[in-house]
C-alpha cells in the first residue's frame, strides 16, 4: 500500500477551526524537504461548524492528484474520526483525541442524517455500537494503527512552555500540534516542519514561535510515546529545481498579471472569488525596469484595478467597457454568474471585444453544489447566449498550465478580437501543487492587429471587411479613430444597418474568425497527447481529471495496459482533425469527466461522427482520485464497462 | 475652434420626440465645451434613446438594455481622461438597470447620466414604463397602470449621485446648461429629461407641460406646468463638507423632487462637490492611477515578454 516514499496525509475539522491552515504548513514542510506535493480541500458551502479536510499527497515522484487511501489521518474531533477512520488503509494510522471517542454518532449534528443512517448501517453491519469507539474498533479490525493524543493535556504542558496562561489563545495551535504529531510518527526531520511555520507565520514573530515551540513538544511527546508504531516514514529528497507551492485561481492570477491585465471586474461568488481577492491583494506591483508614464515621469510599478460589482452582469459589462478603451480585461465567475453573463457576452462576439471570462465550474445546477466540483457546464460555455457568434473556450488541465493558459487567453481574445472562456474548475481552484516556477520567459504578449493612424487615408471603419475577418482595433480615446458598437447588426463603421446583404456579409466576416482561429493556432495549443500515441485505448478528457489520469497511467502500464491520453485544451472552435487523426486507430475510446452526461464526448460525437465507447463519470461534487482513474479506465478496458460511476469521497 | 458633433446617420425618431431636443443639448453643450470629439465616448442602451450615440459625432457605444452605465463605468476606469456620458430611457435606467443606477451612486465616478423619461416604453409600442404614476393609462395600456412611479431625483440623491438634475426635452436651451454643468461636475451626475414621447404618451403631452388645458383668464396665455428651480430661489449647493448643510439639501431636494401636477421643477436639486470620486479614491490605493491608468500601460518588453517582475510576485511561492 505504501510505496516509493509516497505518503498521503489527510486532516480534518470543523470550518473555522484552521484546517486549512494546518494542512498548508504540513504541505509546505513536505516541500521543503524537496517532495513533490499535492493537496486538494474539500468544505461546506458554511463559515463555521461544518466539516472540512485537507488531503494532502507528498511524494518523491510528481503527484497531480489527491488520492482517498490514506495513510495517516490527523484528527481532533469526533467527525472527522467518524468520517475518514474507514479511509485510512490497513497499518496505516489514526491520530484522535482520547476524549471523544465515547462520543454518540448520531449526536453529532453537523453530518446529514442520510450519512449518520449509513455510517450506523455498516457498523451494526460488523455487530458493532454507535458511539465514535465503535468506529475506531472497526478501524483496528482493519489493522489501522491507532494512536490516541490528548491533546488538552498537552496544550496544558505547551501553556507552561510558552508562558500563556488561557487556554482558549491557544486552542488555535491544536492544528499544527496534529501537524506535528504527523511528522513525528513518520520520522520527518522537524526542521522541515520548524521552516514551514516560520514562512507560514513570516510577519507574526510571536506566532511562529508559539506554533514552532508547541510543535516542537508534541513531536517530542509523539515519539516517545509511540515510536516507530507505524511501518513506513516520510523522507526528504534532494531537489535541484526551482519550484513553487500555489493553487490553482492564485496561479491564474498570476497569468493574468503576466499576460497584461489591467482591469478585472468580479462579483463574489464560490470558488472563483479567491482569485480577484488576491488580484487586489497585489494590485501595485513592481516593473521590471521603469518605464515612462508621461514625458520625463517615470513609474517603477504597475497596478490593475479590481472592480467589485453589484452583479455578474456589471461584472462583464464593466470589463467589456475596460477593453474597448484598450485594457486588458477580464472577470471572473462560476456557473450562477456566468449564466447572468450570456447576454453581455453575445454582445462582445457582436462588437468584436476582446474580453476574456475566467469560468471556475462547480456542482449544479442552480446553487447547486456551491463549495464543490463539477465539470458540468463545457457545454454552456460553448453556447450560452444568443445569436451565433464566435468565441473561443479554453480549458486548463493542472495549476502550472493554468498560468500560461490566462496568458495565451488573452492572447486569443486580442488576436481574434473576441470573448474568450477560459475553463476551470473547484478542483483546479482549490487545490494546491508544487510546480516549477513560472517562466516568464515562456510568456509572449500578442495584442493583434491594432489600427495605425499612419495608415489612416480614409475614414475609419471599426468593422471593415477583410480577408481573416478581422478588422485593426482602435482604442476609445484615440485621436482619427472614432467609432460605433451596437448590440444591432451593424455597417463597417458600427452604425445600425437591416440591410440583408451586409448582414450576410457581417455574419461571414465574424464567424469565418473561427476558420482564422482553426488555421492558426497549432495542435499543441488545442490538444495535448500522452502516452503510446499507437495504443488501442485513449482516454479523451478535459480540465482538472488530468492529473489522476497521469498519476494512473503508471499504474496500467504495470497492468499491462497501455493507453493514450488526449487531454483536449481548445474546446471551442474544437480540433476536429487532429482528434480524428489520434481517435482513427483507437479500439476503445474511454471518456472521462466530472458531470452525467459526458458533454465532451457529446462534441466528439457531433464533431467526428463518432464518440467515445465507453464513459468514466464521476458527478458526486468530489474530483476523481488516482484510484478511481485507474479502476474506471481498468473496468473500461478490461471489463468492457460502457459506463462506469464513480462514486468517491466523504 | 468648436466641433461638430453631428453624425450623417438618418435619425428614425417619431416626428415630435423629446429625443430630439435630448439629442441637439448634447450636442451643443459638447460643442460649446470645446471638448474634442475622440475624448468623448457615450454609452447607451436600448430603446429608442439608444440610438443617440449613432446622432454624434464621438465614440458610441449602443450596449445591452439596462447595462449602459457598467459599460461605461468600466471604460472611464480603465481611461479616466474620456469625457463620458450614458444615455438611457426610464425604462432602461429605473426597470431593468435599476440596480446599476443605484450601485453607480455609491461610487461617484466621473461620468454624467442622462435619463430620457417619457414614461413608457416606447420602442416596443407604449408600455407602462416605471415613471409612469399610479392610476394613468396611457394611450396603449389596455387598462389603466397600478404600479406606483419610481422618483428619478429622489432615487439619485439617496444612491448617492453627487449632481442631480432635471430639464426638459424642449428647452433645450436651459437643458444644454444644465449638461455643462452636469459634465463639468467632478463625479456621477444625474440629469433627467422630461421628455413627450407624441407616438405614445397621451397624458403628459407637450401640451400638457406647457399647461395648454389652463389659459390665465388675464393674459389669455396657457400657464406651463413647468417652471424653473433657479427662477425660485432655490438653492441646490452644498457649499461646506459639513454633515447638517448636506442634509438639509438632500432633504430640500427631495422634498422638491415630490412637487408634480400642477407646478413641475426643473434644473439643478442637488450639487455636492465635495464627495470624492471613484477614481481620486482609487489613488489612495493605486498612487499613480490618474497618470498610469490600466488603458495606457505599458504590459510587455519589445521581446513580447511581461513587463511586471513575476520573479517578485512569486517570492511568497517559492520552496526555499
Amino acid at each position: 500500500m505504501y510505496k516509493s516514499n509516497s505518503l498521503v496525509w489527510r486532516i480534518g475539522g470543523a470550518q473555522g477551526s484552521g484546517v486549512d491552515l494546518a494542512a498548508s504548513v504540513f504541505a509546505r514542510a513536505c516541500a521543503i524537504g524537496g517532495l513533490n506535493v499535492f493537496g486538494t480541500r474539500e468544505y461546506y458551502s458554511n463559515i463555521k461548524g461544518m466539516h472540512s479536510y485537507f488531503t494532502v499527497v507528498a511524494s518523491s515522484k510528481q503527484v497531480r492528484a489527491h488520492s482517498n487511501n490514506v495513510h495517516l489521518l490527523s484528527s481532533f474531533d469526533s467527525e472527522t474520526v467518524v468520517r475518514h477512520a474507514l479511509s485510512v488503509v490497513p497499518s496505516g494510522g489514526i491520530i484522535f483525541d482520547p476524549s471523544v471517542v465515547k462520543e454518540d454518532i448520531s449526536k453529532i449534528p453537523t453530518m446529514e442524517r442520510e450519512y449518520v443512517k449509513r455510517v450506523l448501517e455498516t457498523l451494526k453491519s460488523e455487530g458493532l455500537g454507535e458511539s465514535v469507539e465503535d468506529v475506531l474498533e472497526l478501524a483496528k479490525k482493519r489493522d489501522i494503527v491507532q494512536i490516541s493524543l490528548p491533546y488538552l493535556d498537552l496544550l496544558k504542558e505547551v501553556s507552561k512552555l510558552v508562558a500563556e496562561p488561557q487556554l482558549s489563545l491557544l486552542m488555535r495551535m491544536v492544528n499544527i500540534m496534529a501537524v506535528s504529531a504527523a511528522f513525528s510518527l513518520l520520522r520527518y526531520d522537524f526542521e522541515f516542519l520548524s521552516q514551514s511555520i516560520n514562512e507560514t507565520f513570516k510577519e507574526r514573530e510571536k506566532i511562529a514561535k508559539m506554533n514552532v515551540k508547541a510543535a516542537e513538544y508534541v513531536y517530542d511527546y509523539v515519539r516517545q510515546t509511540y515510536g516507530n508504531i507505524l511501518k513506513f516514514n516520510l523522507s526528504p529528497i534532494k531537489s535541484s529545481e526551482e519550484r513553487i507551492l500555489i493553487s490553482g485561481t492564485t496561479s491564474v492570477a498570476l497569468g493574468k498579471i503576466a499576460g497584461g491585465v489591467r482591469f478585472q471586474s468580479y462579483y463574489p461568488i464560490t470558488p472563483a472569488a479567491d482569485e480577484s481577492v488576491y488580484l487586489e491583494d497585489i494590485e501595485v506591483f513592481e516593473l521590471k525596469s521603469e518605464v515612462e508614464v508621461e514625458s520625463s515621469i517615470m513609474s517603477k510599478t504597475g497596478s490593475i484595478v479590481v472592480f467589485q460589482t453589484e452583479d455578474e452582469i456589471a461584472a462583464i459589462t464593466s470589463a467589456t467597457g475596460a477593453a474597448l478603451a484598450g485594457t486588458r480585461a477580464s472577470t471572473a465567475t462560476s456557473g450562477p454568474g456566468f449564466s447572468l453573463m450570456v447576454e453581455g457576452l453575445s454582445w462582445a462576439g457582436m462588437n468584436e471585444v476582446p474580453v476574456v471570462v475566467t469560468l471556475y465550474q462547480r456542482g449544479g445546477p442552480s446553487t447547486g453544489l456551491p463549495t464543490r466540483h463539477e465539470q458540468a457546464d463545457l457545454l454552456f460555455a460553448m453556447h450560452g447566449g444568443h445569436g451565433e457568434f464566435p468565441r473561443i473556450v479554453l480549458a486548463s488541465g493542472d495549476i502550472e498550465e493554468a498560468f500560461y493558459d490566462a496568458v495565451m487567453a488573452q492572447n486569443y481574445a486580442e488576436r481574434y478580437q473576441l470573448p474568450v472562456i477560459h475553463i476551470l474548475d473547484k478542483a483546479l481552484a482549490n487545490s494546491i501543487m508544487t510546480c516549477r516556477k513560472f517562466d516568464p520567459m515562456k510568456v509572449i504578449i500578442e495584442r493583434g492587429q491594432i489600427v495605425n493612424k499612419k495608415d489612416l487615408n480614409e475614414e475609419y471603419k471599426r468593422f471593415k471587411f477583410t480577408e481573416s475577418g478581422i478588422s485593426p482595433r482602435a482604442r476609445l480615446g484615440d485621436e482619427g479613430t472614432i467609432f460605433w458598437n451596437t448590440g444591432d447588426e451593424h455597417d463597417e463603421y458600427g452604425h445600425i444597418s437591416e440591410d440583408p446583404l451586409n448582414r450576410v456579409t457581417m455574419m461571414e466576416k465574424r464567424m469565418k474568425k473561427l476558420d482564422t482561429v482553426a488555421k492558426e493556432i497549432p495542435d499543441h495549443e488545442k490538444l495535448k497527447i500522452f502516452g503510446e500515441e499507437s495504443a488501442s485505448n485513449v482516454v479523451v478528457s478535459w480540465g482538472s481529471p488530468k492529473g489522476a489520469i497521469l498519476d494512473s497511467l503508471e499504474l496500467l502500464k504495470e497492468e499491462g495496459i497501455d493507453v493514450c491520453y488526449i487531454q483536449v485544451k481548445i474546446m471551442k472552435p474544437f480540433p476536429t482533425k487532429a482528434m480524428e487523426k489520434n481517435l482513427s486507430n483507437a479500439k476503445k475510446v474511454i471518456d472521462v469527466e466530472n458531470n452525467y452526461s459526458g458533454q465532451l464526448g457529446k462534441i466528439i460525437k457531433s464533431e467526428l461522427g463518432i464518440g467515445p465507447t465507453h464513459y468514466v463519470l464521476k458527478y458526486n461534487g468530489r474530483p476523481i482520485s488516482i484510484e478511481e482513474a485507474f479502476h474506471g479506465i481498468m473496468s473500461a478496458v478490461k471489463e468492457d464497462k460502457k459506463r462506469i460511476v464513480l462514486t468517491g469521497g466523504v | 475652434m468648436s466641433h461638430t458633433y453631428k453624425s450623417d446617420v438618418h435619425i428614425d425618431w417619431c416626428p415630435g420626440c423629446g429625443d430630439f431636443g435630448i439629442l441637439s443639448a448634447i450636442q451643443m453643450a459638447l460643442s460649446e465645451m470645446n471638448i474634442e470629439p475622440h475624448r468623448v465616448a457615450i454609452f447607451s442602451g436600448i430603446g429608442c434613446s439608444g440610438k443617440t450615440p449613432h446622432f454624434i459625432n464621438a465614440y458610441g457605444i449602443h450596449t445591452i438594455h439596462g447595462r449602459a452605465l457598467p459599460y461605461a463605468i468600466g471604460a472611464k476606469l480603465a481611461n479616466p481622461n474620456l469625457v463620458v456620458l450614458v444615455i438611457g430611457g426610464d425604462g432602461d435606467m429605473l426597470g431593468i438597470g435599476a440596480g446599476h443606477f443605484v450601485a453607480a451612486g455609491r461610487r461617484n465616478v466621473d461620468l454624467t447620466c442622462i435619463i430620457c423619461d417619457n414614461g413608457v416604453y416606447g420602442l416596443t409600442k407604449g408600455q407602462a414604463s416605471p415613471t409612469l404614476r399610479r392610476g394613468v393609462k396611457t394611450k396603449a395600456l389596455p387598462k389603466p397602470n397600478i404600479n406606483d412611479a419610481v422618483n428619478p431625483i429622489m432615487l439619485a440623491i439617496v444612491s448617492g449621485y453627487t449632481f442631480v438634475a432635471r430639464g426638459y426635452a424642449f428647452d433645450v436651451r436651459h437643458l444644454k446648461g444644465l449638461l455643462k454643468q452636469a459634465i463639468q461636475h467632478k463625479g456621477t451626475a444625474l440629469v433627467d429629461v422630461l421628455q413627450p414621447c407624441p407616438s405614445y404618451n397621451d397624458i403628459m403631452t407637450k401640451e400638457w407641460y406647457g399647461g395648454e388645458d389652463r389659459i390665465d383668464p388675464v393674459t389669455g396665455k396657457p400657464i406651463p406646468r413647468i417652471y424653473k428651480l433657479e427662477d425660485s430661489g432655490f438653492d441646490p449647493m452644498v457649499h461646506k463638507p459639513d454633515e447638517g448643510e448636506i442634509v438639509q439639501k438632500m432633504c430640500s431636494a427631495i422634498a422638491k423632487s415630490l412637487e408634480w401636477g400642477d407646478r413641475i421643477p426643473i434644473g439643478v436639486f442637488y450639487c455636492n462637490p465635495y464627495v470624492l470620486t471613484y477614481e481620486e479614491r482609487l489613488t489612495s490605493r493605486i498612487p499613480n492611477y490618474l497618470q498610469y491608468p490600466p488603458a495606457l500601460q505599458k504590459i510587455a518588453d519589445e521581446d513580447g515578454h511581461p513587463i511586471a517582475n513575476l520573479e517578485k510576485l512569486m517570492e511568497r511561492f517559492k520552496i526555499k
